[in-house]
């Protein structure tokens, strides 16, 4: 009893972090909360099965495909705030709210007696017991299983799966694709700038710094761009008198004969 | 000791999943509501199982999580086949069947 008024709060409380975080990934962490403490109860229930397959099948099964469609559909894929439907979600808590009130309410009134309790029914080992059952009285379900499992798993595949309208290109055809918008439009034929290689950070979201010290727009990540998260040319058009300085200086302690260039630049200092 | 607490908990995780399968737009954040609700079922049922002493009410919890892993392959799916074709994984933007 210690384990479940140890879990009954983190539970519910991890469950109400559900509805209130903004965040997918925040909330798919909170339901793994949930549901490892909830194989904790199955264990306490005299349920030891279950416990194994709650935490491989939901924790670890279930919750990584989650995740995994959480970082396919984007992490930032956050809920709007506005309501389309007027009060819907003041009526939806009240709702809420009821439905609570009458099952606990209902359930307060029940007097269910001392639990029988497993011991028997466990006796020869609970996943021996449980396959008696299974494999017996409810055989008949557990194939049926079997079809729904294969009916889902070709659902998700005709679903996932994406026809190719037109043949992949080769890497002859991308090449030659290249020299042909080159002669069309003087399209840049070589590969792209990298990113961050004249700039003071060799981060991906610093673009290159051409010798004029303007940013290269093409040395940055087209999705980086669209999310906004590129660091500003201004920032580093300030920083182009440091590198000139520095390059000054370098041409000096050439001149001088003297060592090379110190390392770390005014800005590593600062 | 008797499997009254486990229900009330398990009604009262029920309807925080209800709560939130009303309330949040993300449609991955309303599934997770869904898996929440059949995780407080099968809460009830294990407890159930324990009071009245078989394992009827495990044996019905295994084929719950049978059936939420595939129900959440599907609807997983669904939910990629919609953000490929609208770029939105929110449940107002699939509104076309209203019109």
């Amino acid at each position: 009893m210690i384990a479940f008024w140890i879990l009954a709060p983190i539970m519910v409380l991890a469950a109400l972090g559900i509805l209130f975080v903004r965040k997918a990934v925040h909330a798919a962490l909170l339901l793994a909360v949930v549901m490892m403490s909830l194989a904790v109860l199955y264990l306490v229930l005299e349920a030891p099965f279950l416990f194994a397959v709650q935490i491989i099948v939901y924790t670890g099964a279930i919750l990584m495909l989650f995740l995994f469609v959480v970082m396919l559909v984007g992490v930032d894929a956050s809920d709007s705030v506005v309501e389309t439907i007027r009060g819907q979600r003041v009526m939806a808590i009240l709702a809420g709210l009821v439905l609570g009130l009458v099952l606990v309410t209902a359930l307060g009134q029940i007097t269910l007696g001392s639990a029988v309790g497993l011991g028997d029914a466990n006796s020869g080992g609970n996943i021996q017991a449980l396959a008696n059952i299974l494999f017996s009285r409810y055989v008949f379900a557990f194939e049926t299983t079997s079809a729904l499992l294969i009916t889902a798993a070709v659902g998700a595949m005709v679903l996932a799966h994406r026809e190719r309208l037109d043949p992949k290109p080769t890497q002859a055809q991308l090449a030659a694709q290249r020299v042909r918008d080159y002669a069309a439009k003087g399209l840049h034929l070589g590969p792209l700038p990298p990113p961050g290689v004249f700039a003071r950070h060799n981060a991906v979201d610093t673009p290159a710094l051409l010798p004029d010290g303007t940013a290269s727009q093409a040395s940055i990540s087209r999705v980086l761009a669209a999310r906004g998260t590129v660091r500003s040319a201004p920032a580093l058009a300030d920083d182009i008198e440091g590198v000139q300085q520095s390059l000054e200086s370098l041409g000096d302690d050439a001149a001088r004969g003297q060592g090379p260039a110190p390392a770390n630049t005014e800005e590593d200092d600062r | 000791m008797t499997a009254t607490p486990y229900v009330v908990l398990s009604a009262i995780i029920f309807t925080i999943g209800c709560v939130g399968v009303l309330t949040r737009r993300n449609a991955i954040v309303v599934f997770m509501c869904v898996e929440l609700m059949l995780n407080a079922s099968n809460l009830a049922l294990v407890a159930f199982a324990r009071q009245h002493g078989n394992l009827d009410g495990q044996i019905a919890a295994f084929f719950v999580m049978v059936v939420a892993a595939a129900e959440v392959v599907v609807g997983l799916a669904i939910i990629m086949t919609i953000f490929r074709t609208r770029r939105s994984a929110s449940v107002d933007d699939a509104s076309l069947l209203k019109y």
